[in-house]
């Protein structure tokens, strides 16, 4: 596979020095002229020095063979939805994965057509509110593409749902329980499964509808 | 008519003044509150913040302005305020500065009205060089 990662900060040196030792070819390009030459002593010629939002740049780190995929990984939100815009729209690279660095870019992101991102603070923060779930309900994972998003809620003993079937609960039709977790331990949930309070449930649902999963199994 | 210029700079806080002078009603957007100097004896509006913060673009009013000048010194946070700007509030006219030629090109081909100082920069001293050289020939 051949990988070009725009951005030689932590990120984007770490994804090199992985991809690089899995076997896979990569150019890194990196822009400050001081961490370029730190990379290049310590990679050899994989690291390229220049702005990865010149296209010039991207011709010379190969953008037109075009790699397998691209990862715009640059501590600047911009730097990094321009270079996926140039990578998917301008040489129709397979794969681009764009680094969020400020959140509230996110939007940003999906408006402009750059879907898969990653970021690490909301990745975190998706942690912390698993371990401490206060609003009854944790976004686990975004599908952005696909539309969907898997989310863990926790029965709570008025809940309406405690003591019924799945099959029993009246949930909207983009709504599917995954799993049931009880004392520790996990099972796919069935249509004949029982809801008991305290049960850690995870299910898969299209965006918009929370709120009346909330409402059936919380209450 | 209301302009929200994003990037009180040389080019941004020029555009401004000359809108103001013919009538338009403009408010200016800079993260730097002392770009406001550089407006003179200013009458219309000024937000302080980025251009990439949608409460600010709406506190300039970018919700009912006919039109929209990103200027601020970065290419790219241009583009991608100038393509925000254009999906998410549609005004009549959104213009962006984009110093570097091909990606003022590229973001062109894509439906973004973009202006390329670097290009008038190499036709106008081009055709310099030419009228020179007729006028020796």
């Amino acid at each position: 596979m051949y990988a070009i990662v725009a951005g030689g900060g932590k990120v984007g040196a770490n994804v090199t020095r992985s991809l690089l030792t899995m076997g896979h070819e990569v150019t890194l390009v990196e822009q400050r002229r001081d961490r370029f030459e730190q990379l290049e002593a310590e990679l050899g010629p994989v690291v390229l020095a220049g702005d990865a939002t010149e296209i010039h740049i991207l011709e010379r780190a190969g953008i037109a063979r075009p790699p397998d995929i691209v990862l715009a990984v640059t501590g600047d939100d911009e730097d990094n939805i321009v270079i996926a815009q140039i990578a998917q729209d301008g040489y129709h690279v397979p794969k681009v994965i764009a680094r969020v660095n400020d959140p509230r870019n996110q939007g940003h992101f999906d408006l402009l057509g750059v879907t898969r991102t990653l970021c690490a603070t909301s990745g975190l923060l998706g942690l912390v509110e698993h371990e401490v779930p206060e609003h009854g309900l944790v976004k686990l994972l975004e599908l952005r593409r696909e539309g969907l998003e898997v989310v863990e809620l926790q029965v709570a003993p008025e809940s309406p749902a405690a003591g019924k079937r799945v099959a029993g609960l009246s949930l909207p039709d983009d709504v599917r329980l995954v799993s049931i977790t009880r004392n520790g331990v996990a099972e796919v949930a069935g249509l004949d499964t029982v809801i008991r309070p305290g049960d850690q449930v995870i299910a898969i649902l299209k965006p918009g509808l929370e709120d009346r999963l909330r409402k059936a199994l919380v209450g | 008519m209301n302009a929200v210029i994003v990037g009180c700079g040389r080019v941004g806080s020029g555009v401004a003044k000359q809108l103001a002078e013919e009538g338009w009603d403009v408010t200016c957007i800079d993260e730097d509150e002392g770009a406001l100097a550089r407006l003179g004896e200013w009458r219309g509006g000024f937000v302080v913040g980025h251009g990439m913060d949608l409460d600010v673009l709406v506190r300039a009013g970018i919700a009912s302005a006919d039109a929209a000048v990103v200027a601020t010194n970065g290419d790219n946070t241009n583009v991608v305020v100038g393509q925000v700007i254009q999906r998410l509030y549609s005004p009549a006219c959104v213009v962006v500065r984009v110093l570097d030629p091909r990606r003022a090109a590229f973001y062109a081909e894509r439906g973004l009205r973009t202006v390329c100082p670097t290009q008038t920069a190499i036709a106008t001293l081009t055709d310099v060089v030419r009228s020179c050289e007729a006028s020796v020939l």
